[in-house]
């Protein structure tokens, strides 16, 4: 059979931000994928040169939309690291809640989307309508849905109040109920298991070596999550990180699904353990010298590499995505399948190309 | 064979359940406590120090301490709250819900009393004394 090549987005309907794949394929058989990024490139880190370091929160948070609390976090724990700037406990659990809070409402996210992806509607919206009691704590307790804007320096600006904590509570044990009430549609589905069980196949040797992230690397039987770092108020939490072993895309669709409830129980601790003071401190100075950050987005990795002179502006500004990492495993999960399966496994990586790009 | 999926419960269910949607415009939520809509300043609270200005992320505000004008593009805030919590005087807020959709550019722009400056108001104390 000739060999025919087939573009694969950067416009494509399970797509929602553009990755082009240039698929060789044989008798509807892939045999080598090609991918090509540049699409929506900001230019987000060069920024730094013209917003302060604390203006440049703002800019970060918006490197991606469902994580951006996550990136803030980073951001800031970085530089707090960088100035030896100590940050109350309080606000440490704080961020903790809320950084936990974007994971829930970030898998939900993508449960729903690699549900549509395999022709599942009813699912998705099933999903979504569950992830809409999370947007509304984000709505409630920070002011926005989305850019949920908390961090600063030194600290966070939100506080919540017990009446606050209580409601948390209540909305969370709704939305585990809720999505435990669809767990056999989720694991056991014929629908689910006929399109995603041995398919986009990611042994646990090739996701070391081409340096596999979060639930992609943690889908293939490798126990490692940056939460172990013990940032923020990790150190104070127990978790263990989720670990499947099977390596396709149903591995990790499960690994997002656990990683959800897993979620909903640490911000449970979290605000259990709720200790009482101050939320912030004032930063004085600049940041001057070398540092990094590694946090744990809902994808995997985030790194943060910053370089300050003593001005207020940042010299360099580097940030590394998880999808970056995992985009080397995609290209290794692709040859071998059928055509027709590509959009999902596409989708098991959990791709967010805005985030890759910056 | 035939097999119910586990789906078929969630669909029965939602039957009898109540809608999760609502007949937007028609029906609307009330917007949290917290929520963060279309930036206000209470101008005659306002003593144009720019400390707005200059801490806004997005560049979005300027003052003009002569004439006393305060001015804000919303279509370049990004509704972060940094300048409400900023400012000495707490005559800037958010209100709890948007600005309607607009056709045009329209800046926000409110005019008010620009503080006296502390040189010429002591040259016209000396000049009404002298």
């Amino acid at each position: 059979m000739a060999k025919t090549i087939i573009p694969f987005g950067p416009q494509h309907p399970v797509l929602p931000e553009p990755i082009h794949l240039s698929l060789t394929v044989e008798d509807e058989i892939v045999t080598q994928a090609v991918p090509a990024l540049g699409y929506v490139h900001r230019g987000l880190e060069k920024l730094c040169d013209i917003r302060d370091y604390h203006h440049m929160i703002q800019v970060v948070e918006r490197v991606c939309g469902i994580c951006s609390k996550i990136h803030a976090m980073c951001y800031c724990h970085g530089l707090e690291e960088m100035m030896q700037v100590e940050v109350p406990p309080r606000a440490k659990y704080l961020r903790t809640i809320w950084s936990e809070l974007h994971r829930v409402h970030s898998h939900l996210l993508w449960l729903g989307l690699f549900a549509d992806g395999f022709g599942f509607e009813a699912l998705f919206y099933q999903l979504w309508k569950i992830r809409e009691r999370v947007m509304d704590i984000n709505e409630a307790t920070t002011g926005n849905r989305v850019i949920v804007s908390v961090n600063v320096m030194g600290g966070v600006r939100k506080d919540l109040s017990l009446e606050q904590i209580r409601w948390i509570l209540s909305e969370l044990e709704l939305v585990e109920s809720e999505l435990k009430a669809l767990e056999s549609t989720i694991l056991d589905d014929y629908t689910v298991k006929e399109r995603t069980v041995g398919k986009g196949m990611l042994t646990k040797e090739q996701a070391y070596d081409l340096g596999a992230a979060g639930p992609t690397l943690r889908g293939s039987g490798i126990a490692q999550d940056c939460r172990q770092l013990n940032y923020a108020a990790f150190s104070d939490l127990e978790f263990e990180p989720v670990v499947e072993y099977d390596g396709d895309s149903y591995a990790r669709s499960k690994v997002r699904y656990r990683e959800t409830l897993q979620s909903i129980d640490l911000v449970r601790q979290a605000l259990h353990k709720l200790p009482d003071g101050e939320i912030n401190v004032k930063v004085k100075g600049n940041p001057e010298g070398e540092g990094v950050a590694r946090v744990e987005q809902p994808r995997g990795e985030l790194f943060y590499y910053f370089k300050g002179n003593g001005t207020k502006h940042l010299e360099r500004l580097r940030i590394r995505t998880p999808t970056f990492a995992n985009i080397p495993p995609l290209a290794a999960m692709l040859p071998g399948i059928e055509l027709a399966d590509v959009p999902v496994v596409v989708l098991s990586i959990d791709p967010c190309i805005s985030c890759t790009e910056r | 064979m035939f097999k119910i999926t586990p789906m078929t419960k969630n669909i029965l269910k939602n039957l009898i359940t109540k809608k999760s949607t609502r007949p937007y415009p028609f029906v609307i939520r009330e917007p949290f406590e917290e929520s963060r809509g279309e930036l206000y300043n209470d101008i005659d609270n306002c003593i144009f120090c720019s400390t707005c200005a200059r801490k806004c992320p997005s560049q979005c505000i300027t003052v003009d301490k002569e004439k006393g004008i305060w001015t804000c593009d919303p279509f370049v805030c990004v509704f972060c709250g940094t300048c409400m919590e900023a400012c000495p005087t707490h005559c800037l807020h958010h209100k709890r819900t948007w600005r309607p959709v607009s056709g045009q550019r329209e800046m926000i722009e409110m005019q008010g009393t620009p503080p006296k400056s502390k040189k010429k108001a002591a040259a016209k104390k000396e000049e009404a004394s002298g």
